[in-house]
């Protein structure tokens, strides 16, 4: 199978759906419906393959352990950049603009490393009558560029196969409710399209530079799952 | 569905033994995932007695100095640079790996990356090494 295998016996192999692929154990390797970026991989995602490879074959390592580190801190792998995208656009009405037009543009604009990707990203505004959450029903498709790697709970069947059906006791789940007159939308990501929300700017945050203001916006807020913080939420 | 977020001690050590990490008050936050894998590394290693904390943080201040009098910018948007350059050089220093072995291991993931076709997981096989 030309696959590698280590003395611990675990058989692993890379997958390069996303350009950052990480190292699954075969055994995890279920879903099947490639959304395709390229497999192109950074020199940074090379020389840390190149480390792992060797020091895995040479016992220093146990891929296992790896791993557990690695799944802790894949959801602490921030959406940095989804935030700051959004605090522009709550100040710039042009920004705001631009990214609804072509988000792929309006964010390679002020986040060099997105720009090499190839994925169409879409912005969808939330407003008090239509309120957004974005899914993979198939599998977990997600803006990694913008919003770091998905949750757990995003890849989760539950979450997949409910948030369509009954959007809002999903929303319910995560502490969200909202007025009876507001309008769910959910948006099923696709190979070559990727959603990210634009939350609602919270009251209260008039006059807030866009540092600050980006500190309001939470990952759940860009997935939909949640809404930005509260003003009093922040320093 | 909110996940649970464990915070190991030991990483919590490391934060605290090296300075600059960039964190959050829950713990390091990483801007992709290879810098998640590069801290992971840094941790096993530790762990597995190959350096300490103080050693670390010499070894990637001197990564860092190396890097701003070559004109990084020093942001801290290119720290994980310097850490997986300390991770190389450390590696190699306690006789873990060499640099050859690492630019073959490099050249290899390349080859590999380079003749899988889009869409396929990149495997690594014994033709990437030339060999």
């Amino acid at each position: 199978m030309g696959l590698r295998e280590n003395q611990f016996g675990t058989v692993f192999r890379l997958r390069a759906t996303h350009p950052l692929g990480y190292i699954r154990r075969m055994a995890e390797h279920h879903h099947e419906h490639d959304h395709e970026e390229g497999s192109t991989l950074t020199d940074m995602d090379l020389r840390v393959r190149a480390l792992e490879t060797i020091l895995v074959d040479k016992g220093y390592i146990e891929p296992a352990a790896l791993d557990r580190i690695v799944e802790l801190y894949e959801t602490k792998i921030g959406p940095h950049i989804g935030a700051q995208v959004i605090a522009k656009a709550w100040c710039d009405a042009a920004f705001k603009q631009a990214l609804l037009d072509d988000a792929s543009k309006a964010v390679a604009t002020i986040a060099q490393q997105v720009g090499s990707v190839g994925e169409h990203l879409i912005a969808v505004e939330n407003t008090p009558q239509l309120h957004n959450m974005i899914v993979c029903t198939l599998c977990s498709c997600y803006p990694t560029d913008v919003l770091g790697l998905p949750p757990t709970w995003y890849k989760s069947f539950a979450y997949r196969s409910r948030v369509v059906k009954e959007p809002r006791a999903v929303l319910a789940d995560f502490g969200v409710a909202l007025p009876a007159e507001t309008e769910i939308r959910v948006w099923d990501s696709t190979a070559e399209t990727r959603y990210v929300v634009v939350p609602m700017r919270p009251a209260g945050t008039e006059g807030w530079s866009e540092e600050r203001l980006a500190k309001l916006v939470t990952r759940d807020s860009m997935v939909g799952t949640g809404l930005a913080k509260n003003s009093s939420e922040v320093a | 569905m909110p996940e649970p977020l464990i915070e190991p001690k030991s990483a919590r050590r490391a934060a605290e033994s090296v300075p600059g990490i960039p964190r959050d008050a829950a713990g390091p936050v990483f801007r992709a995932p290879w810098e998640a894998h590069a801290f992971a590394l840094a941790l096993t290693l530790h762990e597995k007695g190959l350096f300490a904390w103080p050693e670390w943080s010499a070894m990637l201040g001197e990564e860092i100095k190396k890097a701003q009098a070559a004109g990084d910018p020093d942001t801290g948007e290119t720290y994980y640079l310097h850490w997986l350059a300390t991770l190389e050089r450390m590696v190699a220093e306690k006789g873990a790996t060499s640099t050859q072995a690492l630019t073959e291991h490099f050249q290899a993931w390349e080859r590999a990356m380079h003749r899988t076709p889009h869409g396929k997981p990149i495997e690594l096989k014994d033709e990437d090494f030339g060999r």
